[in-house]
């Protein structure tokens, strides 16, 4: 199976954040840009899928923030081919249209029975960059998978719903699927092997081309979000913490 | 790759340090096994580990995971009647195997990658190493700066410089080379973690890592000596520093403020706390025949009408708060497999001893006593203080 993997760098909330005032965007000089966790999954779970049933994964990223190191750590980890895609302003913050259609036009270049990225991002919590490659492409679209078997040439895409239900989806063809979490923690590769790839490896560019967004909305402002209410402390004895908290419980009818 | 055999991994263990060859010498006495705090939890202790090499069992050896247990303390190695350097030869080369075949706790995992993004364990951001220095009464220069020569080039290191605890032990010694006028500055931001317990974990390409920006930022500026509160960056700039060029004599706070005792003396005016007891922590101690046994104990003494008690386990003989060889970083994993949490076991020698206050000197040490009085059910009975912070009490009161 050929696979196809998609990330990208977000913003590191370990720095503060700072809007600027005259676009509305992030400030980005102050930004440090990091890859997008969940795509750490999905391409933990491309490795595990090689390793058993054998095929090529392909890592596929935007030029932006320090992708170099990325790229060759996916490659320490196992990926084959690592590609960067270039060109201007692809670090000056992309929406989720315009990185689609950035993805899709690479991702058709390698070979791909599978396209998995991560199914959310700090800076896509709807979810749209994924299924927005899957329609560029044409493929159906899986979200919030957490498992990926590949069973008698059928794939099986373990989704998950709020509620704690899950349903196992067949696909049939190529299709993009979003990855919530991978079946096991990305794995830690050693820091001698990212050395040894950085020698090695040899990252594949990609002209970024004229894909544009569909639809790009302006954006009229930004905000820091306020907190409004703060915890409330239970104080007291053993007992009284208890009680007060059953009465809580039972008053937000939590519990009969 | 991974290694296959007993005998390839038995080679890497004999080149990773200049004894390794002594291993061959092993007496199979079980001293080592013995001395381990986690040997009773570890499924290979070094004995058995050693028996197992000679059995051609590593397969056996890798399958199991409770070399993690292992918090590099080198009560094993400095016990070892045929003196087999078996921390930062056997262990670290073990655990090197296990990061490589994958075999690594998540909690570890967080930390090492945490140290090679942000360049400190914690996830702080780079940016924010020096702001403790913020709103603080003693100035602290920061080279980048300052661009002036110093005599003394401060290595605060990450918990020191992120940790809120321990930046009061941070706080506590900019005060007393204040008071003593002594010429120092820090990297600040360019400042990454030493490395050394990174490479304990086996991750030396790690240490490579960090130990180069530390040395070429060291390197930019004029200074004479390196001066730390951490024992850990202590004995990694001073024993493995030098291979990556760095060549200036680095000093644990212990001997630095010996070695300027008769200035120190006159000022330490207040009466300190009655009966304190000292832990003498591994990297000070034992690691590399570092032996800084009597330095701390002389400040100590210094300080007035403070009777210094010893408990059971002093010296080379002292136990492990178990933070070193990445234990720092595995507290849920060494609960779970062992049970047990060696800083409970020296609250409650500290307390046997009549201590009111349990010294130390070294980062991870404050939190790591201060949760197990609390675990213990002994609040309010003993206090835990780094040396710096009493001595800053007698001098400021
Ligand atoms: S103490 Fe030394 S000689 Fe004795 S079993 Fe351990 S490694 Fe072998
Ligand atoms: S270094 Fe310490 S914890 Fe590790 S095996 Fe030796 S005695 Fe045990």
């Amino acid at each position: 199976m050929d696979i196809v993997v998609l990330c990208k760098f977000v913003p590191d909330l370990v720095e503060d954040l700072e809007i600027d005032a005259s676009t509305h965007l992030l400030d980005r000089n102050f930004l440090r840009l990091m890859p997008n966790e969940l795509d750490d999954h999905a391409l933990e779970e491309a490795l595990l899928l090689k390793e058993r049933h054998g095929g090529t994964v392909t890592v596929v990223t935007v030029d932006a923030g320090d992708v170099d190191e990325a790229l060759y750590t996916a490659a320490a980890k196992g990926a084959d081919r690592v590609v960067k895609i270039v060109g201007e302003g692809l670090d000056q913050g992309l929406s989720s249209q315009r990185l689609a259609a950035l993805f899709a036009q690479a991702a058709g270049e390698w070979p791909h029975d599978l396209i998995l990225t991560g199914t959310q991002a700090v800076d896509d919590l709807d979810g749209f960059a994924g299924a927005l490659v899957a329609a560029r492409l044409g493929m159906p679209y899986v979200g919030y998978v957490t498992k990926v078997a590949s069973e008698n040439g059928a794939v099986v895409a373990r989704k998950e719903y709020p509620g704690g239900l899950n349903a196992d989806i067949e696909i049939v063809g190529q299709a993009v699927l979003g990855i919530q979490s991978a079946e096991k923690p990305p794995r830690y590769v050693v820091t001698s092997k990212v050395m040894a790839a950085m020698k090695s490896v040899t990252i594949e560019e990609f002209e970024a081309g004229d894909a544009q967004a569909d639809l790009e909305l302006p954006i009229t402002g930004m905000a820091v979000p306020q907190s409004a209410a703060h915890a409330e402390m239970i104080v007291g004895s053993v007992t009284e913490v208890a009680e007060k908290l059953a009465k809580l419980l039972r008053e937000r009818g939590l519990v009969a | 790759m991974s290694v296959a055999t007993s005998y390839e991994f038995l080679d890497k263990v004999i080149h990773a340090t200049p004894d390794g060859e002594e291993i061959r010498k092993c007496l199979q006495c079980g001293t080592c096994s013995g001395v381990c705090p986690y040997g009773f939890a570890m499924e290979y202790p070094p004995r058995s580990l050693i028996a197992a090499l000679r059995a051609d069992d590593f397969h056996g050896v890798l399958e199991s995971d409770t070399i993690w247990l292992c918090v590099s303390c080198f009560a094993c190695a400095s016990v070892c009647p045929v003196k087999i350097p078996l921390t930062r030869g056997l262990l670290a080369t073990l655990k090197t195997e296990m990061l490589v075949g994958g075999s690594i706790p998540q909690e570890l995992q967080t930390a090492l990658g945490n140290s090679r993004r942000y360049g400190n364990s914690l996830g702080e951001s780079p940016r924010k190493r020096a702001d403790w220095t913020k709103d603080f009464t003693v100035p602290v220069p920061v080279l980048a700066a300052h661009k002036k020569p110093v005599d003394v080039l401060w290595f605060v290191g990450d918990y020191g410089s992120y940790h809120p605890r321990v930046q009061q032990v941070t706080r506590a010694l900019a005060k007393l080379l204040f008071v003593l006028d002594v010429k120092f500055g820090i990297l600040g931001a360019e400042e990454n973690s030493d490395g050394d317990t990174q490479a304990f974990t086996g991750e030396w390409g790690l240490f490579e890592l960090l130990a180069r920006k530390n040395t070429q930022a060291m390197l930019k500026y004029q200074f004479a000596e390196i001066l730390t509160a951490d024992p850990h960056a202590f004995n990694a700039l001073k024993h493995e520093y030098p291979r990556l060029g760095l060549d200036r004599p680095v000093k644990h706070y212990a001997q630095f403020l010996t070695e300027h005792f008769e200035r120190l003396r006159p000022l330490l005016q207040n009466r300190g706390p009655q009966r304190v007891t000292y832990h003498d922590p591994c990297y000070l101690g034992r690691a590399n025949d570092n032996n800084l046994y009597e330095e701390p104990r002389q400040l100590l003494r210094a300080i007035p009408g403070l009777d210094l008690v010893e408990m059971s386990h002093n010296r080379a003989l002292s136990i492990c708060c178990g933070g070193g060889g990445g234990g720092m970083w595995l507290d849920g994993f060494s609960w779970e497999k062992a049970h047990a949490r060696t800083t409970e076991w020296r609250v409650k020698e500290a307390l046997a001893a009549g201590a009111q206050v349990l010294a130390v000197a070294c980062p991870y040490e404050t939190p790591r006593f201060e949760d197990a009085v609390k675990s213990t059910g002994n609040e309010g009975k003993l206090k835990v203080k780094d040396i710096v912070e009493l001595l800053v009490e007698a001098v400021f009161g």
